[in-house]
This record gives structure tokens, C-alpha cells and sequence, in this order.
């Protein structure tokens, strides 16, 4: 193990891993400061070793550059968060669908289109006045793609990771949440092969709007359940 | 294994930054990072515990000092060198070694959206007697294997309550190993803050965990 560990780190991580400034460790002295610059610490020998293995494995026929872009293009453009807000806007005016979207989840959003890698295993939870969910990977990044795309830097962050299980009220007001004592906050740690998406509430004052301008309300925090969906008043709409 | 990577219930990581309007990748090396993954991942001679448990091998100094992105080409490296698809001397200079013949890849342009559309499920359609119902009373094991697991140290020695089987899953405390499927049921177990944290916690919170019959005894 320890001369697998020593020839990975030559191979793969010291050049990058050095120099490079952590968002991790660096965010946690002085975030404000450093955010604009933490992404872009990262060395260009770090761009040019991954484009040099790029080539090789094209070369060696190991990897198809046209599906890598395939791949890319996915995430980028046709897999995010909006296709969770279309699920949760058709379960906020359908409630046959609702049901269905809680008890067989997999089976509901497959309805809509959605599924897939990193979804094969759905499950719904929904908020209620009483019960606040909030959803975690606490051991890497399970996070699930097919409704809310890839996750975002701060859900794969070491402060999100470790804290929400033991602090989840202190990690929802710095997302500017502040729940009351008599709601539940029920933290969903994703340790296995569950994908979890939260059903948020629908806000009042939103009975006669339709399912599309619904969608464009629901944000992808509300779905992870660090956030509530903001009313159309208070320009939740974008 | 007791490694960096198990960060549930530390208190020392900072405040959490939320960064407005994220690019799904923030370099275009991110991006091809993660999509050589996904192709290498599908030559099957890996699976995604060991993918995960790849990167759980990093020292802890360097897994809090490596972006994500960066944890992922560690892993992949290592891989793709312990099973034979390029060797050391390959990525250290680029260039092929001498003497196989191209390859096809394994994942090729036409099969990604039937990648994406249909993942791979990691339940299996096998008959295994659950070991436990929901409303039992079950205590996380209190186990510290040196391998891969996915019962976080947090819950370990607590007290839960079985609310929900999820049929039968992969388990990957032996899958990561390549030591077998071993399919058993998953359980959504509800475990109250205070039995995790002490009387600091709020009393309704729960935390609800992920938890294979292996990972559990009754109560």
C-alpha cells in the first residue's frame, strides 16, 4: 500500500497537488478573498499532463475523443437542475403524480424523460412544514446527475461534507435558512446507491400559475434542501 | 478504512461557500477529466467501489489539498496502471510503448447517451432474506475494517430504527475488493441527532443513512 501510494503520487498528484492553493483548506481561512482566485491556482502543468494523457489513450485506442466530447457536452448543456425543477413542478400540480413520484420515484421521473447514471436509484423526500430535508455525501459526492446535473463545488466540499450531519441548521444559515426548533431537520446522508431529491415546498401565492412558470421558480438548492423556493414576489424567477 | 475521505461530523473544514452561477466545470481539463473517466470505467476492469476506494488511498494531506477534479485523475491514473492499460513510463512521456496494436474503445461516441440514459444499477434481482423489517431497533456495527466501506464512523456503535428496505444491493465493502457482489438489503435507517451528537443536538433532527444488513445488528 505505502509504495502504491508513494508511485501515485509522483505519477498523478505532487506536481498539481503542491502547487496548488486547496479551496478547501484555503476557503476556510479567508473564503471571501480568496474565491475569485481559488479555481484558477490550479497549475497549467496540471492542463498539460491531462492533455497529454488525453492523447495517449487516444492513441492506444483506449478512448474515443469523440465521446469524451459526448460525454462533456451532457453534463454541460442537456443534464442540470432543470430537469428536477420539471418533476417537481408537475408534482406540485398533479397530485396523482406526486404520489407516484414518492412511492416509486425511479418510475415517476422516468416518466418525464429523466434517469440514468448516477439516478438508477431514486428516492423522493418532501418537505412539510413539520420536516425540513436536506440531503449529503458525507464520504465522496453521490449526488443524483440525471435530475440536478453535476454536483456543485461546495456539495463536494469538505466544509458541506463534514458538517452537515452534525450542524445541519449552522450549514443551512449560511445558505440563509434559518429553521425553527419545532421543524425537523432530517439530514439525508447518501452512503449508498439511494440518489435522494427533495420535493421543496411550493410557495404560496403561486395557485395560478402554470407548470412551466412553476419550473422556473424551483432552484437547484431547494431540490438538494438547502434552500426553500423563494415566492415569484421576491424574484425567485429566472 | 478510518481515512480523510469519512468527513462526517468534523468541525474544523470552515464556513461552506456557495459560488453564484458555477460553471458545470470550472477549466476545460475538469471536463475531460471526468469523461476519460467515464470511458476508461468502461472497460469494466474496475468497478465504481473501487473507483471509490482508489480515491480514498490518497494521504490525507494531499486529499484536502487536491481539488475535485484532481482526486479523480489520481484515482484513474492508479487504475489504469494496477490493470494494465498504460503503464507508468506511458503517462510519464506521453507517448505508446512499442508494440500492441490500437485499440477500439471501449466506449465509443455512439454508446454514450445509452450510457447516460441507463447508467448501471447496482440492485440486483436476487432472492436474499432481509435480516431486518422496518420499526425495528438496529445498532450500526462497530467495525473499522482497513479496506472499503460505506459505514461512516459517525454512525458506528449508534442506535437507529429501521424505517424502509430497498431491496437488494450490491455491497461494497467486498465488491471494492473484486471479492464479490455479496447482494444484501439496503435499509433507510433513521438515527436521531442526539444519539449521534449528544444533548447538544436538536431533538426531532434525524439523520437518515444508506445501511446494508452487514452493517447492521439488532437492537
Amino acid at each position: 500500500m505505502q509504495s502504491t501510494r508513494r508511485d501515485f503520487l509522483t505519477t498523478a498528484a505532487t506536481a498539481a497537488g503542491a502547487a496548488a492553493a486547496s479551496d478547501l483548506s484555503v476557503h476556510a481561512q479567508d473564503h471571501e478573498h480568496t474565491h475569485e482566485h481559488s479555481h484558477q491556482a490550479v497549475p497549467s502543468d496540471l492542463a498539460l499532463r491531462v492533455k497529454s494523457l488525453e492523447s495517449l489513450l487516444v492513441e492506444k485506442g483506449l478512448v474515443d475523443r469523440a465521446a469524451l466530447d459526448a460525454l462533456i457536452d451532457t453534463y454541460e448543456h442537456k443534464v442540470g437542475p432543470r430537469n428536477g425543477a420539471r418533476v417537481v413542478a408537475r408534482a406540485w400540480v398533479d397530485p396523482v403524480y406526486k404520489q407516484r413520484l414518492l412511492s416509486d420515484s425511479d418510475k415517476a421521473i422516468g416518466d418525464l424523460g429523466f434517469g440514468g447514471q448516477q439516478g438508477e436509484h431514486m428516492v423522493v423526500v418532501e418537505n412539510t412544514p413539520a420536516v425540513h430535508n436536506m440531503v449529503v455525501c458525507t464520504l465522496c459526492s453521490c449526488y443524483p446527475w440525471p435530475v440536478l446535473g453535476l454536483p456543485p463545488v461546495w456539495y463536494k466540499s469538505a466544509p458541506y461534507r463534514s458538517r452537515s450531519v452534525i450542524d445541519p441548521r449552522g450549514v443551512l444559515r449560511e445558505f440563509g435558512l434559518e429553521l425553527p426548533d419545532d421543524v425537523e431537520v432530517r439530514v439525508w446522508d447518501s452512503t449508498a446507491e439511494l440518489r435522494y431529491l427533495v420535493l421543496p415546498e411550493r410557495p404560496v401565492g403561486t395557485e395560478s400559475l402554470t407548470e412551466d412558470e412553476l419550473a422556473a421558480l424551483i432552484t437547484r438548492d431547494s431540490m438538494i434542501g438547502v434552500g426553500k423556493v423563494p415566492p415569484p414576489r421576491e424574484g425567485g424567477a429566472k | 478504512m478510518n481515512g480523510i475521505h469519512d468527513m462526517g461530523g468534523m468541525q474544523d473544514m470552515g464556513p461552506v461557500h456557495e459560488e453564484k452561477n458555477e460553471p458545470v466545470f470550472h477549466h476545460p481539463w475538469e471536463g475531460r477529466v471526468f469523461a476519460i473517466t467515464r470511458s476508461m470505467s468502461a472497460w469494466r476492469k474496475w468497478n465504481l467501489d473501487a473507483l471509490r476506494h482508489q480515491r480514498e488511498l490518497i494521504p490525507p494531506s494531499e486529499y484536502l489539498r487536491m481539488s475535485y477534479y484532481e482526486i479523480w485523475l489520481a484515482g484513474l491514473l492508479e487504475l489504469s496502471v494496477n490493470f494494465g492499460l498504460v503503464t507508468r513510463a506511458e503517462i510519464e512521456s506521453g507517448q505508446p510503448a512499442a508494440g500492441p496494436a490500437k485499440r477500439t474503445p471501449a466506449l465509443t461516441a455512439d454508446k454514450v447517451t445509452a450510457l447516460v440514459a441507463h447508467g448501471s444499477p447496482a440492485s440486483r434481482d436476487v432472492p436474499v432474506t432481509p435480516r431486518f423489517q422496518a420499526g425495528q431497533h438496529v445498532r450500526a456495527r462497530n467495525i473499522n475494517p482497513v479496506g472499503h466501506t460505506r459505514l461512516p464512523r459517525y454512525a458506528r456503535g449508534k442506535l437507529g430504527t429501521v424505517e424502509r428496505d430497498h431491496g437488494v444491493f450490491v455491497f461494497p465493502d467486498t465488491d471494492a475488493h473484486f471479492l464479490g457482489e455479496k447482494p444484501q438489503h439496503v435499509y433507510s435507517v433513521r438515527f436521531q441527532a442526539r444519539e449521534l451528537w449528544g444533548e447538544a443536538a436538536k431533538p426531532l433532527d434525524t439523520v437518515y443513512i444508506a445501511m446494508w444488513d452487514d452493517y447492521l445488528e439488532p437492537a
